[in-house]
């Protein structure tokens, strides 16, 4: 997918800057940009392990583990049908949190862990289940509550005041995780109501 | 609505104080695992920064060759229709693909009109608030080797656009 992606951006900014006449800043763009992105990471690494550093005293401190436990109404209201006391919600647990206390790289190895057990729940099969679906579309939705590398990038270029939009970016993704979770939920609702007519 | 950007003040303080007091009052070396914490972010930064590198060349490519500036007019009657500024399009799009292809578009939007700019606060609370679909529908399903996805498309298609929508709402009630 991004091969493509990146190659044909690539291949149609050089030709658009060759007839637009805009080579030499083609040109120049190459040089500065990487030299921008190294910038950009070391404002991201101060940022970045402040973050992770204090998520690592979070979850040492039993924050994490109980935020965890917290969730688990809110699972049973998402996947009603997994068995009680199966792994399987220890993980999906761990993989929403995670998203939520945006640690996104420690939330895919639990993600995929919690497919794998969904996918033997429902018989091996390759077709989703109804909690696969749910699983995807919350993710998607973006958990996700503060959105440090945004707020990184908006200090490297120079906001003055970076975080002002963490409020706004709350609200607007409980928005969409709302909208995901009464899909998910009317989806399976109707799936279930299909089957029991056959 | 300016009690929202003041409530925004106070979140990382607050997430800072709760934290840390917690640790005291549980007796964890706090500073130590912070150290440890900070190592990881490391590891995370640097293993993103050579993707980065190669997106931001590929963007600035585009940008400098003047192929944005000629889509977003190309998009510009149809955005304009949807109310929806032109230039942020691409953004959403490629979103939907590649999340560090999107990161790249989202620092090209800061660099021409400033983070503090409308375009800019909005393109800020829309990637805070919507995932890379595809991207992450082909790891999952792939990983549990399942082949038909049913409604999953549909339902992450929905709940993007509901993101999108609302974060044009929210960003033109706080901040304008």
């Amino acid at each position: 997918m991004l091969n493509y992606l990146w190659g044909f951006m690539i291949l149609i900014g050089i030709v658009v800057g060759a007839l637009k006449g805009n080579i030499a800043d083609v040109s120049n763009a190459t040089i500065n940009s990487s030299k921008e992105a190294v910038s950009l990471c070391i404002t991201m690494l101060g940022i970045m392990a402040m973050w992770t550093g204090m998520m690592q005293v979070a979850k040492k401190c039993g924050l994490v583990a109980s935020f965890t436990k917290a969730l688990r109404p809110v699972i049973r209201f998402l996947f009603p049908d997994l068995p009680k006391g199966h792994i399987v919600n220890e993980y999906i647990a761990s993989n929403m949190i995670a998203n939520i206390l945006g640690l996104g790289w420690a939330a895919t190895p639990m993600g995929l862990m919690a497919m794998r057990e969904l996918k033997k729940l429902n018989g091996n099969r390759e077709t989703a289940s109804c909690d696969m679906c749910t699983l995807l579309i919350v993710n998607i939705s973006s958990l996700q509550l503060i959105p440090v590398n945004i707020i990184a990038y908006r200090s490297q270029y120079g906001s003055a005041n970076p975080a002002e939009i963490l409020m706004s970016g709350i609200v607007a993704t409980s928005i969409s995780t709302l909208a995901g979770v009464i899909f998910a939920t009317v989806a399976r609702k109707l799936s279930k109501l299909k089957e029991r007519k056959r | 609505m300016n009690f929202i950007v003041y409530i925004s003040d106070y979140i990382i303080p607050f997430i800072f104080f709760y934290v840390i007091g917690l640790g005291l009052l549980t007796k964890t070396h706090i500073f130590d695992e912070f150290i440890e914490g900070a190592k990881e972010g490391f590891k995370v930064v640097f293993d993103i920064l050579p993707t980065l590198i190669g997106l931001m060349v590929a963007i600035g490519i585009l940008r400098a060759s003047g192929a944005l500036d000629l889509l977003s007019g190309l998009l510009k009657p149809i955005t304009d229709k949807l109310h929806f500024p032109s230039e942020l399009l691409p953004v959403v799009l490629v979103k939907m693909f590649s999340s560090s292809a999107a990161t790249s578009l989202l620092l090209d939007i800061f660099k021409e009109y400033g983070p503090d700019s409308y375009l800019g606060r909005l393109v800020s609370i829309i990637l805070s608030s919507t995932e890379t679909i595809f991207y992450t529908m082909a790891v999952y399903f792939m990983a549990a080797g399942v082949k038909k996805t049913r409604y999953t498309l549909a339902g992450a298609l929905f709940a993007t656009l509901v993101g999108t929508v609302a974060s044009v709402i929210i960003t033109n009630i706080v901040f304008y």
